[in-house]
């Protein structure tokens, strides 16, 4: 080749940036999705994405909390690390929802936010904000990149730290002239993060108390909560329980954890939880809690929380033990590994038939009740209908309200990572846009979104993208036409006064469907609701159900706020 | 109770507001905070004086600093052999006839003045927490005109006793 040539292309030859090594960088990390949203501070990056052809798929939502919720969503089915980018400012602020409920629930993100130029960080700039303060207190950790040739350590370190120990959100800020700057910085793999050292494995002393301690019981109880999930433990400890017979209650985040209809299953505990598991929670003399916060939507008034009983709690996070229960034998570990220690290790389990038996004729005697409905559609009856016809194989994604409680109660979860809900910070809009991520972290499974029709209305713009994607999600709108849990509660506890609560101007969600270019019923008679759920799950793309229910519904039973786990409400009807 | 607390952190920018943002999100009751480089490049020190309920809180707030991932390692030295000092400087009104007074009171604390004006002095302490305050105390009828601390930084002593006899042998 000629020399000038050569140097003409030289010369022509698009440079390296650090946009491109970030590429790299999400490439070794085996990322297969990106969810994002562009704008000015992050242009080279979306220029490096369309240069490189990047081997990843790009989701475009229509709101950056979309794009984060959607990576919860896939974060959950999926087990990896949900990573998602968006602009500085606005950008990464319309995140802060999303990464505070992906830090309450510990689920692994990697977010990427744009970020002014270096040289004009801290003048108020054109969309600038204190994205590290702003995330600080909600995040695992954060970083702003200060020199391109940290990039690819920081983007190593925030994949490694998002999703070991106690999974959680990472921030990495990226400023304009990082991203845009030129660079022959080489791809490493090294990084060193000294004060960051997970505790996997179990003491092998607090294994031999535990073992102990459940030698003597009597009554004993395992409470699994999503850190069994996160471990991926579900197979341990469906074995241990069967192996020593022990009854497990769950969380509303650890269901799945253990299988709903295995006949040890005692169901959800705490608020809205099955009498059979909270009864089992005062009554025992042992609670083993494996990877839940005890956070107190489950504990309820924490006076009478298993007031009898010695606590052990396994937690990946040692700050977790003792927090909010005094815990008499703490074991620091996964949970995974925490049961493999106890699986062989010698118990000599006694016998606790009676125990066994009075949790079991709790359940038979008190189960979940309602009324049937003479007009509209009854929920409980609809969520039960939606668990029959979807053999119960669905991976189901909920908003947070009455519908969430009616799901986690009606839909029992025999397999780990089908359930998808914003539990510690009980995000609306949640559900529609984490059914997007579920579908496209499990393509081939049957995604079905519970919502209701005010959380709905806060996310519906992502229609737009099952509709691009042709993602077969089912979304089923729970109408009440109310913000339901407000509305209960004002009944309950507010005589009644519905301030702001009641949806008279909701849209007619099956034009809003057909609108988006996607197929939208309705249906309001009981007789409808199992044909209309086979026609729906069998189609071949994304559906909107309208499902008109009765208004005045109150989710039961309940611990009222204040009281105690024995004390619920609504065990009969 | 009070407790002396000491951490070491990875030198990162933004290490400060972590921790003081997670003392602050958990209501944690700080007295005063320190922080200085150590012996060790790239390693800070932290020093905390913190007002606890119980020993339910202290453990509470010793593994909330060890999940910081900038933090290397957390002791609560309290009831250990400790050396910990704090640094006040204290600017007392008044002309010149009463200076030979007050040189006379800061002389036992082994104190000194830095700074003489027409119209007032600056005096340095240095010491134990409740040195510096006894010593406040006593500047107080003089008028303080202006007066500031660096809080406690500490660290163990170079030996330990083999068995602490007696607990909380500091007193702040």
């Amino acid at each position: 080749m000629k020399v000038e040539a050569k140097q003409e292309m030289e010369r022509t030859k698009v440079l390296r940036t650090g946009s491109d090594l970030l590429i790299e960088t999400l490439v070794d990390a085996e990322v297969d999705t990106l969810f994002g949203y562009p704008g000015g501070a992050v242009l080279p990056i979306y220029d490096a994405l369309y240069r490189n052809k990047a081997p990843f798929e790009h989701v475009l939502s229509r709101h950056e909390q979309g794009s984060i919720h959607a990576a919860e969503g896939y974060a959950r089915v999926t087990g990896k690390p949900g990573v998602v980018l968006a602009t500085s400012g606005p950008g990464a602020t319309n995140l802060i929802t999303g990464i505070t409920d992906a830090m309450m629930d510990s689920l692994p993100l990697v977010i990427f936010t744009g970020q002014v130029a270096n040289s004009v960080i801290g003048t108020d700039a054109f969309q600038e904000a204190d994205i590290m303060g702003i995330t600080t207190p909600i995040t695992k950790y954060n970083y702003q990149v200060k020199n391109v040739s940290d990039l690819p350590r920081i983007v190593k370190e925030a994949f490694h730290v998002a999703s070991t120990g106690r999974p959680g959100p990472v921030v990495v800020d990226i400023p304009k002239n990082i991203s845009a700057a030129i660079t022959t910085e080489k791809f490493e793999n090294d990084f060193y993060l000294p004060g960051y050292q997970p505790t996997k494995t179990p003491n092998p002393l607090q294994i031999v108390k535990l073992a102990d301690a459940l030698s003597r019981s009597k009554r004993p109880l395992l409470l699994a909560g999503a850190g069994v999930l996160s471990a991926n433990a579900a197979e341990e400890l469906k074995e241990f329980a069967e192996k020593y017979q022990l009854p497990v209650a769950n969380t509303l985040l650890g269901l799945g954890s253990f299988p709903g209809s295995n006949s040890l299953s005692l169901g959800m505990a705490g608020m809205h939880g099955m009498y059979a598991a909270n009864m089992g929670i005062y009554e025992c003399d042992l609670l083993l809690n494996i990877g839940a916060r005890f956070d107190d939507r489950l504990t309820g008034n924490i006076e009478h929380f298993a007031p009898n009983a010695k606590v052990a709690h396994i937690d990946i996070d040692p700050a977790e033990i003792g927090k909010n229960i005094s815990t008499a034998i703490p074991v620091v570990a996964d949970a995974k590994e925490a049961l493999k220690a106890l699986l062989t290790s010698s118990i000599g389990m006694p016998d606790h038939k009676v125990w066994k038996e009075r949790l079991q004729s709790n359940k038979t005697n008190y189960p979940l009740w309602h009324e049937k409905s003479d007009e509209l559609i009854s929920p409980q009856w609809l969520l039960k209908q939606v668990y029959r016809v979807s053999n119960g194989e669905a991976i189901v994604t909920t908003d947070v309200g009455q519908h969430q409680m009616w799901a986690a109660q009606y839909y029992a979860f025999d397999k780990p990572n089908r359930w998808v809900t914003s539990g510690g910070l009980g995000t609306m809009g949640f559900g529609f846009p984490a059914a997007i991520g579920a579908q496209l972290g499990a393509p081939n499974d049957l995604v079905v979104s519970v919502v209701g029709d005010g959380g709905f209305q806060m996310t519906l713009q992502e229609l737009s993208v099952i509709k691009e994607r042709n993602l077969p999600v089912k979304i089923i709108i729970v109408n009440n036409e109310a913000l339901g849990m407000v509305r209960q509660w004002q009944e309950s506890f507010y005589e009644e006064r519905y301030s702001e609560s009641l949806l008279s101007q909701n849209p007619d969600f099956v034009k809003l469907a057909e609108s988006y270019g996607i197929r939208g019923l309705k249906i309001d008679n009981e007789n409808d609701v199992v044909e209309t759920l086979e026609d729906v799950f069998s189609y071949d793309g994304p559906v909107v159900v309208d499902c008109r229910v009765v208004q005045l519904e109150c989710v039961y039973p309940m611990i009222a706020p204040g009281k105690g786990i024995h004390e619920m409400i609504g065990v009969t009807k | 109770m009070k407790r002396i607390i000491t951490a070491t952190v990875q030198d990162r920018s933004g290490v400060l507001n972590r921790i003081t943002g997670m003392l602050y999100k958990r209501q944690f009751n700080i007295d005063s905070i320190s922080v200085g480089n150590s012996e060790i490049e790239g390693l800070s020190k932290m020093t905390f004086v913190v007002e606890v309920g119980d020993h339910q809180k202290l453990e509470q707030l010793t593994k909330q600093l060890n999940k910081q991932i900038d933090v290397i390692k957390v002791s609560d030295i309290t009831d250990k052999a400790i050396v910990a000092r704090e640094l006040a400087l204290v600017k007392v009104g008044g002309s010149g006839h009463l200076h030979a007074e007050i040189q006379g009171i800061i002389a036992p604390f082994r104190a000194s003045v830095i700074d003489v004006s027409k119209d007032s002095l600056t005096i340095q302490i240095t010491g134990k927490p409740n040195k510096v305050e006894a010593l406040i105390s006593l500047l107080r009828p003089y008028g303080i005109k202006e007066l500031t601390k660096t809080g406690v930084t500490a660290f163990l002593r170079g030996q330990q006793p083999k068995q602490v006899t007696e607990i909380n042998s500091f007193t702040i």
